[in-house]
């Protein structure tokens, strides 16, 4: 069934909201700069609130069923967080106020990048980037000024492994730097050999994700940093797969210099359809003047009649501003909700039931799909989503079909080096009847794939619309509805 | 806390994958740095942690406390219930990115809805699905322009009346490209107008960058300047507050190439300046230049009508290095939140709104500007903000009305020095005429003290 647009629902003179009436004498208006004519739609409050009640029926989500995407963490978001990121104390903020007024919101900053540090056995936390690429751009410009505070202005490349994320070298090229791609070996790590020979006084750094998107721990990132340490550069760790180390072990401790964690993905902060997402930076000490500022910090300790006074940090060597005010508070609210509900127990706790599920679903996986890489993982695996005796069916067939058996499809064609990849990770909130039930499914469907290929081709058959016209949509792009002739006044 | 497994399950799923314990799923980590110590607080229930939250939230003194009269970039409106209740579903918010449009269709209409609403209300031709905020949005357009000239054009020409912290991170996403310089922004000269950067636009100049309403909240018109910018070849952004727009000529009228802005006024609580939402809308020129995910219209094989992410060559997951920008999460739910908001007030309520914002910040600057000591710029058309000098400095003005219970304006020679005892004062639909006369009465006394 297809929902009209809220265009399609307009009708001249209806009104959703009433307003009061100025309670002020009427200014003049400047006429010459007033505006002639505002062609949004015209909808009764029930118009609205049903038009989006249908919409969001035609979503699937973590809320309704198992959301096993790879490399997003979709885990269950609790409810609580929603709560209290919409107390009205914290709600009703605005970001300029006096530091007296908000000290509420200060103390929750400044614990959580106290919890981000212990967590990660980093120094300092930005809590400013927006999102996880924000993160790494933040990180790769912090690279750049630590070289050129040093009078190093050589350093011209960042190394990133063949399996990186694409905003790794989408960073990288907007920071200004050359990417070299390193190879990754048979067992999925990176090439200690390639990384050695890449490794020269041209490069700034090496952006690494650990464990990798093939859900593998790089074996050697000891040895994988202290090479990259050797040759003077950084090694920014990509915070992705986070939800794989929390408890288990932490990354200033394996070597890495700079790193993003993704709140919305380890801390449980909702993805929201695609944001917002939350991007906080840790850093070794050396590079805390670098952040950008301003950073949380205590102004005046407590004591035990007074609480600590908190107030705003300006690091000196900043990179400057990635963004407008603090960054999304609202999200840090709910980390700090989730982090408080765990603590140090729980949080390893997430960890060892995210990486046993992965590795459960990949037992029940291994044998009817072909696992490029096959060593115990991480929280998430990587198959192939195609077989050499079932040639018309690809990943893609397989993602949607999953679609009529009320699965979200995992990520598929990612990582680039797996042919037809399927990227499965099931986070540690699910149970083991939802895993089986998905076990099942993906046996069945690779059953199918052999024996009725074109249920695939043809799939999905039970979802609002079909596989949708990609082409047509790039060549014909129509990206805005206007209002309907009718509809004006 | 939320992992549901029992003994027994986890016990059945050792053994099938075939190891005794837990622990060793992580024999590939370091034994020197496996299973670290972390000292942090012991786990609290539910209970607990929303009874230590609210304690924290308490402490604050909110825009609900006092009277706020606080903007410069995030503003105090009123926020229909319909706009959160539709943002609690979960259907909405626990789902990701819509990469699979057959199970995303609700998300899907709703960012193109958004698109629809965002180029309808700027009057430009199209709108990605948002940026992060205000100043990254208006970063991306100077890398936009950047790319648009193959980096030939090295000038960006900006406004002082561009806000502040876009201007910081306008510079900090410019730091990454060779040899550009960004100038026009000269903080000793802060009420210039956009004309005045006209000397600065070449031929080498890329794009000018000015604020409408401006970081003062002044109105122009700024026809005539578009076509002076474009006379010069360079491209011009407009960097808009998207509720002035429901009473003032677009900057597509007016011929601006880029319209971006930060989209907190429509519909988005303050929650202490995040998350936000980046509005970027283009002419159709530069549609396939724009970066960030867009949403377009297509059929399925039924001839069913429905949504997918297109353009998506353009994007980092496609692209890589050669992606003109590394965004991947946007604010997919804020831009929900602002096409409910826009959907409930529509074309009547949006216009209400804004007049309603016009009158009282017009109110209040004739009100304050008859007070001695205190001095308003009647003349200049703005919106709802406006710039007072004041006989002191702002910091002590701000602490006395804040003793009587107001959240006082930002304090301009944070930015400008030359704008030392210069408030700037915000006022919307949320100040009834009893708060603005307790503002001038305390401004009053202040000057009497």
């Amino acid at each position: 069934m297809t929902e009209p647009t809220i265009y399609e629902l307009s009708s001249p003179g209806r009104v959703g909201v009433r307003y009061p009436q100025p309670d002020v004498p009427l200014a003049e208006l400047p006429q010459d700069l007033v505006r002639q004519d505002l062609p949004l739609p015209e909808l009764s409050e029930l118009n609205v609130i049903r038009h989006f009640m249908h919409l969001s029926h035609l979503n699937y989500s973590i809320d309704s069923g198992f959301y096993p995407l790879g490399s997003c963490t979709m885990k269950y978001n609790p409810k609580i967080n929603e709560e209290m990121a919409r107390l009205p104390g914290f709600a009703y903020t605005h970001p300029l106020q006096p530091i007296e007024t908000v000290q509420g919101n200060l103390a929750l900053m400044y614990e959580l990048q106290e919890y981000l540090k212990e967590i990660t056995g980093f120094d300092a936390v930005t809590l400013q980037p927006a999102a996880g690429a924000q993160g790494e751009f933040t990180g790769v410009m912090i690279i750049r000024a630590y070289h050129k505070s040093r009078g190093d202005s050589k350093r011209t490349k960042i190394l990133v492994p063949d399996s990186a994320h694409g905003t790794n070298p989408a960073t990288s090229a907007m920071s200004g730097y050359e990417v070299v791609h390193i190879p990754s070996d048979s067992r999925g790590n990176v090439d200690i050999e390639a990384l050695r020979a890449a490794c020269d006084e041209t490069v700034a750094g090496l952006m690494l994700t650990n464990p990798n998107t093939l859900g593998l721990f790089e074996e050697q990132v000891v040895e994988v940093n202290r090479i990259v340490h050797e040759a003077g550069g950084l090694v920014y760790g990509d915070g992705a797969n986070l939800n794989a180390l929390l408890g288990i072990a932490r990354p200033a401790d394996l070597g890495f210099d700079i790193m993003h964690i993704n709140l919305h993905k380890t801390f449980s902060t909702p993805h929201g359809g695609g944001g917002p997402g939350s991007g906080p930076v840790a850093v070794k000490a050396a590079f805390k003047e670098f952040l950008p500022g301003p950073i949380v910090e205590v102004l005046e300790e407590g004591d035990e009649e007074l609480p600590p006074v908190f107030g705003f940090y300006q690091p000196t060597q900043s990179i400057g501003r990635v963004k407008a005010f603090h960054g999304h508070f609202g999200m840090m609210v709910r980390a700090y909700t989730y982090i408080s509900i765990h603590g140090a127990e729980g949080l390893r706790k997430v960890s060892e039931y995210a990486v046993l599920n992965a590795n459960y679903l990949l037992a029940r996986m291994r044998g009817t799909y072909k696992v490029p890489y096959d060593r115990i993982c991480k929280h998430e695996f990587v198959v192939e989503g195609v077989w050499d005796d079932a040639p018309e069916v690809h990943a893609l067939d397989i993602a949607k079909r999953l679609m009529d058996y009320n699965f979200h499809p995992p990520t598929n064609y990612f990582p680039l080096i797996v042919r037809e990849a399927l990227m499965i990770e099931p986070t540690e909130t699910e149970t083991k009847q939802t895993l089986d039930r998905f076990a099942d499914v993906m046996l069945k469907i690779a059953e199918e794939a052999h024996q009725q290929p074109e249920l695939l081709r043809e799939a999905p058959h039970s979802t609002p619309v079909g596989r949708l016209d990609e082409v047509k949509a790039a060549k014909e792009l129509v990206l805005c509805c206007w209002l309907p002739e009718e509809a004006k006044n | 806390m939320y992992t549901p497994h029992t003994d027994s399950e986890r016990e059945e799923m050792l053994k099938v994958i075939g190891v005794p314990s837990i622990e060793s799923l992580f024999a590939d980590v370091p034994a020197e740095y496996r299973f670290p110590r972390l000292n942090l607080p012991e786990p609290l229930s539910e209970m607990e942690v929303a009874a230590q939250l609210q304690e924290l939230a308490s402490i604050n003194e909110t825009t609900r406390d006092l009277i706020c009269f606080l903007g410069a970039g995030a503003y105090n409106h009123y926020v229909p219930a319909a706009v959160d209740a539709i943002l609690r579903r979960g259907e909405f918010y626990t789902a990701y990115t819509p990469y699979q449009p057959e199970v995303s269709q609700g998300t899907l209409q709703a960012i193109f809805e958004y698109q629809s609403l965002i180029a309808n209300l700027t009057g430009m031709d199209a709108s990605n699905a948002s940026h992060y905020d205000g100043a990254t949005a208006t970063a991306e357009a100077a890398v936009l322009a950047y790319h648009h000239f193959r980096g030939k054009r090295t000038r960006f020409v900006v406004s002082p009346s561009v806000n502040p912290q876009y201007r910081a991170v306008l510079r900090t996403y410019l730091n990454g490209y060779e040899n550009l310089e960004v100038i026009g922004d000269d903080v000793e000269k802060p009420f210039e107008t956009a004309e005045d950067l006209l000397p600065l636009v070449d031929a080498n100049t890329a794009l000018v960058i000015v604020q409408y309403p401006d970081f003062f909240g002044r109105i122009q018109d700024l026809t005539d300047f578009a076509q002076k910018v474009h006379e010069s070849g360079a491209l011009l952004t407009v960097v808009v507050n998207p509720l002035a727009l429901a009473l003032f000529k677009s900057p597509g009228e007016m011929g601006a190439d880029i319209a971006c802005g930060e989209g907190q006024p429509l519909g988005i609580p303050l929650s202490y300046g995040g998350p936000y939402l980046g509005i970027f809308a283009t002419k159709k020129d530069y549609v396939r230049k724009m970066a960030g995910r867009l949403v377009g219209e297509t059929t399925d094989k039924e001839g069913r009508r429905g949504y997918v992410l297109t353009l998506t060559a353009r994007e980092q997951h496609i692209r890589r290095e050669k992606a003109t920008s590394n965004i991947c999460t946007n604010q997919g739910l804020m831009a929900l939140a602002a096409t409910v908001y826009m959907s409930l007030l529509g074309k009547t309520g949006l216009r209400q709104v804004a007049e309603l914002c016009y009158h009282k910040a017009h109110y209040t600057a004739q009100q304050i500007n008859q007070i001695p000591g205190f001095e308003v710029d009647l003349k200049t058309p703005f919106f709802h903000e406006f710039v007072v000098k004041c006989p002191d400095s702002v910091e002590e003005i701000n602490e006395y009305l804040l003793d009587n219970g107001i959240l006082g304006g930002y304090d301009l020679s944070n930015d400008y020095p030359a704008l030392k005892n210069h408030m700037l004062l915000a006022v919307t639909e949320m100040n009834t005429r009893e708060d603005i006369e307790i503002l001038c009465e305390a401004l009053k006394e202040y000057s009497h003290d």
